[in-house]
């Protein structure tokens, strides 16, 4: 999985004052330089040539550089498939995360107390973390089919639908991700069964930051056990659910792996997102487009991470 | 000595609840069947895998799809192995040094942003973090041409550059959280006593630093393993890692879903190993010195 981790904090301690000279600091620069260099080149090199390619006419395996300024991105905007992938790709954002939002809280607040048991459950819940997006992409394939050829070259309901249908929950039988309009939150499915126990993880140890005192407080002064939530719990959680909103938002941008493997055809137009078109491109030789679409992608991230982390690290300082 | 970053879950003494009052025995039922009932809708894609994985044709028919197998028929596992097994080998190739190598970078980049700080390190350190986030599709194209350029050869070696280079950020953001507890007045002793700045890593910090190693190294293996991006701009089936094998395996129109099941069970099970045995330190590493407590 591609998802990094929990909030930046962690005070790091301050070995200010011990150090002031370059004798001192050279060295620990030295140190780091290697790291320094390697991401200076490999993210933030990287990125400004990217930029620079996304603003050529290179639309062939041909080399071309001719500077055409933001006309890609122009013409991407201006695209009714690209339109439809960006369409994609919000309705996308707000399933899969309201839905391991909604799991994530629902299972840490039942197991929030511990309890015969919850250490097993837990590990249950979180479990589909470990595995990658392409092997579990297989079963939710199958999951995900809406028919299947059998024998005699019929179709037949197979997967998630001829289980539905033989619990006597056949109305919830759709035709899931092959649907043009609403087929990527069938695709949300997957992901949120294999990221919301994380989202529990992080809601856990949001849960055990409460001191008991707090909520013993409030109770004595007569709080409801609503109340209590609405004024101590939620309060008292916040930051861990805007940590989660944040890695979980930045994944299903960048998401691309689950509707590889979920979907057959690379050019499927249900499931279009910018990550998947973004590899069209570029199996079609049409690097400047692909590289506009990079640049799109980052700067969407961009505009949810940097705040987030402008944010972490003035809380640190204080 | 504080071990940060891996919390063993503080237990909170349940307070004493006044059992027996009928509610409270109803509540209680009502939670665990909601955990069994969620615990089951969470198992059932691995139950469709494991079955799945076992069905010879005679059970290809739709209408026994959720049935156990008539037949446990093993040739789909067989297929399988013979597919993926030498790309296995290629990806436990890459992934063992990419995570040793990061990690060791990551420790020293952590010493250093933590414990022994220079001017603007606070700016490098967010720097640094921001190459965690990025859709590495903003890079891909460029990136494909430097390796190039570079004369890194397709498959593993290039993957496991990246991999390295790519893994650098987390792992210094998860050092530097976890170096973080360890007493500034234990650096200060050393530097009395004359140590420098290596001396004191090497005295001082690396003796320390086995959970965050651990943490580190399970991380790193776990997305290496499971990368998919990277390895299906830089590598083919014929050269590839696990990921890539599997989605060939797997790929297609016409899928033979016991083969590619029992793919996806066999390219799992080096990430399940690793999580049931070492799941406190899995979790330590999702966390990554999460929450301030």
């Amino acid at each position: 999985m591609g998802g990094p981790a929990g909030r930046l904090s962690g005070s790091a301690s301050t070995g200010s004052g011990m150090f002031k000279n370059v004798k001192t600091w050279g060295p620990a620069l030295l140190l780091v330089s290697p790291t320094i260099i390697l991401v200076g080149i490999f993210v933030y090199g990287l990125i400004a040539v990217n930029i620079q390619m996304s603003m050529t006419d290179q639309h062939t395996a041909r080399p071309s550089d001719e500077f055409v300024g933001l006309d890609n991105y122009f013409r991407l905007f201006a695209d009714a498939d690209f339109q439809h992938a960006l369409r994609n790709l919000v309705l996308l954002t707000v399933v899969f995360l309201a839905g391991t939002l909604i799991f994530g809280f629902l299972w840490a607040w039942v197991l929030e107390r511990p309890d015969r048991g919850e250490g097993f459950f837990r590990s249950i819940y979180l479990f589909p973390m470990a595995v990658s997006f392409i092997a579990s992409g297989v079963v939710w394939r199958w999951l995900l089919s809406s028919l299947q050829t059998d024998q005699q070259g019929g179709e037949r309901t197979t997967g998630l639908n001829r289980l539905l249908d033989s619990v006597g929950l056949g109305f919830l039988q759709n035709s899931w991700w092959s649907d043009p309009n609403w087929g990527i939150a069938a695709i949300a499915v997957p992901a949120i069964w294999q990221l919301a126990g994380y989202v529990m993880a992080l809601f856990l140890a949001g849960f055990r930051g409460i001191p008991d005192e707090l909520r013993e407080a409030a109770r004595i002064d007569g709080c409801s056990e609503w109340q209590l939530y609405r004024h101590v719990i939620f309060p008292q959680l916040s930051p861990v659910m805007l940590s989660a909103v944040i890695i979980i938002g930045h994944m299903s941008l960048k998401l691309f792996d689950l509707i590889r493997a979920i979907v057959p055809d690379a050019n499927t137009y249900a499931v279009q997102v910018p990550a998947t078109q973004m590899w069209v491109k570029y199996i079609g030789s049409d690097y400047a487009d692909s590289a506009a679409i990079g640049t799109i992608l980052l700067v969407l991230v961009a505009l949810v991470v940097v705040p987030y982390l402008v944010y972490t690290s003035r809380q640190e300082k204080r | 000595m504080a071990t940060a970053t891996v919390p063993p879950p503080a237990r909170v003494t349940p307070p004493a609840e006044k059992v027996g009052r009928p509610r409270r025995k109803m509540n209680r039922t009502l939670k665990y069947l909601l955990l069994v009932l969620f615990a089951l809708i969470v198992l059932l894609p691995a139950y469709v895998l494991l079955v799945t994985s076992f069905k010879g044709p005679s059970d290809a028919d739709p209408s026994r799809a959720w049935f156990l197998p008539q037949t446990w028929d093993p040739s789909g596992w067989a297929k399988a192995w013979d597919t993926l097994a030498p790309a296995l080998g290629r990806t436990f190739a890459m992934v063992i040094p990419a995570s040793i190598i990061s990690a060791t970078l990551g420790s020293m980049n952590g010493y250093v942003l933590s414990k022994w700080r220079f001017p603007y390190a606070n700016v490098v350190f967010t720097l640094i973090l921001f190459g965690m986030f990025i859709p590495y599709q903003a890079v891909m194209i460029p990136l494909t041409q430097l390796m190039q350029g570079l004369g890194v050869p397709n498959g593993i070696p290039s993957l496991l550059v990246l991999h390295i280079v790519y893994g650098l950020p987390i792992c210094t953001l998860i050092f530097r959280n976890y170096y973080a507890s360890v007493p500034d007045e234990l650096i200060e002793a050393a530097r009395m006593d004359g140590a420098g700045l290596l001396r004191t890593y090497f005295s001082v910090i690396l003796p320390v630093s086995t959970p965050g190693f651990v943490v580190v190294l399970i991380w790193q293996f776990t997305s290496a393993w499971n990368d998919y991006l990277f390895a299906a701009f830089f590598s083919s089936g014929r050269n590839g890692p696990v990921t890539i094998a599997l989605s060939f395996l797997a790929g297609g129109q016409l899928t033979d879903y016991a083969a590619s099941m029992a793919g996806a069970l066999i390219a799992s099970v080096p990430t399940l190993i690793v999580y049931i045995i070492l799941g406190k330190y899995f979790v330590g590493g999702l966390m990554s010195g999460s929450v301030k407590g």
